[in-house]
């Protein structure tokens, strides 16, 4: 079999050890935020800084431009600037915070088992789901937030008294993402399938065929496709039209080895391209006209577990579950 | 790498379980307290028990959460995986985890939760579930409460605990009660949990490769010196119980079978996958070392409900005897009909 090389830009590659299991990655103005299992953030870039934010591990992590903010086993919430600034915003005792979104205008909503919390400029709320919050996501427009549980979502106004609507989807919902336009509402499940529903009437969308649930999705820069990880390749579901995806096949790209699957998936803000990381550590760049691929990083055996691009798409940052992180200039 | 290596870098996972009041709370203080040099991670369902200031206490819900993959009984703990994933991220701070359910929790989905997710069953090893059974009281729970049981049929190691509760022929017929349910679980006697916390942690019960020998752990084999002081009139091969007494479990038993001729694997795997798809939410534990017909290695197979696991585990030694055993402890299963299933997958 005749192995075709892959155009690389790993000479470019600018690699440190964090000590941690990255988390999530966040960009702070031009400087990559790395949040860590062991409570630190690491920012590198134009700035550099080190700090401890929580006693324990991080659990999730947002970012507005810029701070990071990071959510802990320790119940705490706690935002970070470049320079290695904290502020707590939140501290609940000894319960975990394992979700956490950024909203319009400031807005932090965050949860804790069953609880929903939302802070606004005007509004300090909460409400109680019938089982433990999988997945957080405001909508793009309005003041709106979803929260993933077990057996559907629930779409919550915390401005006004209405009665929070729920969809309904038998199994557990985690992750909880709304389409850029504010048209659909999607969710990774336990199983390894993604869920969806057309807010306007409620209709279902499945997405499944994947072999292992799908930790990361995130929209293309146009808007038109949802790129999902889960699979040996990236799956893209088309959502340009007004049924979504349904009745329709998803697109496939940059297949990584036979036993590596991809886990993380981060599109470039401006252009038709997006990063992928595999299980096995590498990372490809993939532009979505045509398919081609570069190699971003050589595969090291830990699985990429954080993607983010600056809001230039000028920087890529990288992190693995054993630590390292990385940082590549395009 | 071998899977015995692979499985050895999983941190272990011990599930302690037992009826309300039996001393869970006082065998958790006692593995947190005492100084054994390890360091464990602990997944309770009441946090104000734990008398110890610990940061890996961890405080759970026990959400029970149906797969909707088609098998009515692959309910997995949906807390557990959202749990240990978050435990995970500072792994090397601790050496194992140990989950404590309720008194009236199913010990299956917990056990479930570790064979079908594919992300805590990578890093995770279910070690073995360790119940706690109040000596005084195990007898009337077993006759009311349908979890007592439960328990005690998953079990892999049972603590008879508050055995200074009871007299010496208490805690014999408690204890042939619990063999009537589960022939295979190691007993510990214990007053206050006093037991060695190495004989109860990383037992690998579940571990493919630590399937060594399936014998029931029959009560007389203690009793056996003792008998032959008083029984000189036992002829060889017919072997009297020494006039104990044998309970049989209305509901739920163990059947244990052996077959001394090779099997067909495409003969006994089909079965074994249409045993569990049909009777898997009867069949609490299974466990097997199966001999193959032109195979010079032992296969090994376990199952919990509806899921099984099965491997090649190593050669046979020249000196083992190559027969294959099957157990499995129940509910209301037709001890007939398997046994018949069995024998008829001969090569």
């Amino acid at each position: 079999m005749v192995s075709v090389e892959r155009p690389s830009l790993t000479e470019k590659l600018v690699s440190f050890e964090t000590g941690g299991e990255i988390v999530a990655v966040h960009f702070v103005r031009e400087s990559a935020a790395f949040a860590t299992g062991e409570g630190e953030i690491a920012v590198a870039g134009d700035s550099e800084a080190r700090v401890r934010a929580h006693r324990g591990a991080i659990l999730a992590a947002a970012g507005d431009g810029e701070r990071i903010f990071t959510a802990g086993d320790d119940g705490r919430i706690v935002a970070v600037d470049i320079e290695g600034g904290q502020e707590t915003l939140a501290d609940i005792g000894n319960k975990w915070i394992d979700q956490l979104a950024l909203g319009p205008d400031g807005a932090l909503a965050w949860s804790a088992g069953k609880t929903a919390f939302v802070r606004g400029k005007k509004v300090e709320r909460s409400l109680a789901v019938a089982s433990t919050v999988g997945g957080l996501a405001f909508a793009p427009k309005g003041f709106r937030l979803a929260v993933a549980h077990y057996n559907g979502a629930t779409l919550w106004f915390p401005h006004t008294d209405a009665k929070p609507e729920t969809l309904e989807w038998k199994g557990s919902h985690l992750g909880a993402q709304f389409s850029p336009d504010g048209r659909f509402l999607v969710t990774t499940m336990q199983e390894p399938a993604l869920h969806g529903w057309r807010l306007a009437d409620g209709q279902h969308m499945r997405m499944s065929g994947y072999p292992s649930r799908v930790r990361s999705m995130a929209f293309t820069a146009d808007e038109k496709w949802l790129a999902t990880a889960g699979a040996q390749e990236i799956i893209l579901w088309p959502f340009a039209t007004r049924d979504g995806p349904m009745g329709k096949q998803p697109l496939m790209f940059a297949p990584g080895p036979a036993d590596a699957k991809v886990t993380a998936v981060a599109c470039h803000p401006k252009q038709a391209m997006l990063a992928a990381g595999y299980s096995d550590g590498m990372v490809l760049l993939v532009r979505l006209a045509d398919g081609a691929e570069v190699l971003a990083r050589r595969p090291d055996g830990s699985p990429v577990t954080a993607l983010a691009w600056r809001g230039d798409g000028g920087l890529l940052a990288m992190g693995t579950e054993d630590g390292r992180a990385a940082l590549l200039a395009i | 790498m071998s899977q015995a290596a692979k499985t050895s870098e999983k941190i272990p996972v011990t599930v302690l379980t037992g009826y309300l009041g039996a001393g869970k709370t006082t065998l958790l203080n006692r593995i947190l307290s005492e100084p054994h040099g390890r360091k464990y991670a602990v997944i309770v369902n009441e946090f104000g028990e734990i008398g110890i200031d610990n940061d890996l206490v961890v405080g759970a819900d026990e959400e029970v959460f149906e797969m909707n993959n088609g098998c009515i009984c692959c309910t997995v703990r949906g807390d557990l995986i959202r749990i240990i994933e978050g435990l995970l991220k500072r792994k090397g701070q601790f050496d194992g985890i140990l989950v404590e359910t309720t008194g009236l929790a199913d010990p299956a989905p917990v056990a479930q939760t570790f064979f079908m997710d594919e992300n805590v069953g990578a890093k995770t090893a279910l070690d073995a579930v360790v119940t706690v059974a109040d000596a005084k009281w195990l007898k009337d729970r077993l006759k009311d409460a349908p979890e007592a049981k439960n328990q005690v049929g998953f079990a892999d190691i049972i603590l008879l605990n508050k055995t200074d509760l009871v007299s010496a022929e208490e805690l014999k017929d408690v204890e042939l009660r619990i063999r009537a349910i589960n022939p295979y679980a190691k007993i510990h006697r214990t007053k206050r949990c006093d037991v060695e916390i190495e004989s109860l942690l990383g037992q690998g019960a579940f571990d493919l490769q630590r399937i060594l020998e399936i014998e029931p752990a029959f009560l007389e084999k203690e009793d056996h010196g003792h008998d032959h002081d008083h029984h000189h009139e036992h002829g060889e091969g017919h072997h009297h119980h020494g006039g104990l007494k044998h309970y049989h479990d209305e509901e739920m038993q163990s059947i244990s079978l052996k077959a001394g001729k090779p099997l067909d694997p495409d003969k006994f795997l089909p079965w074994v996958q249409e045993l569990s798809a049909h009777e898997g939410p009867k069949i609490l534990r299974l466990k097997g070392i199966l001999s193959f017909k032109d195979d010079p290695q032992r296969f090994v197979i376990q199952g919990v409900h509806m899921v099984l696991d099965g491997d090649h585990q190593r050669d046979w030694k020249p000196d083992e005897e190559r027969v294959s055993r099957l157990v499995l402890i129940g509910r209301d299963l037709d001890a007939a009909k398997i046994e018949q299933g069995f024998l008829a997958c001969a090569a």
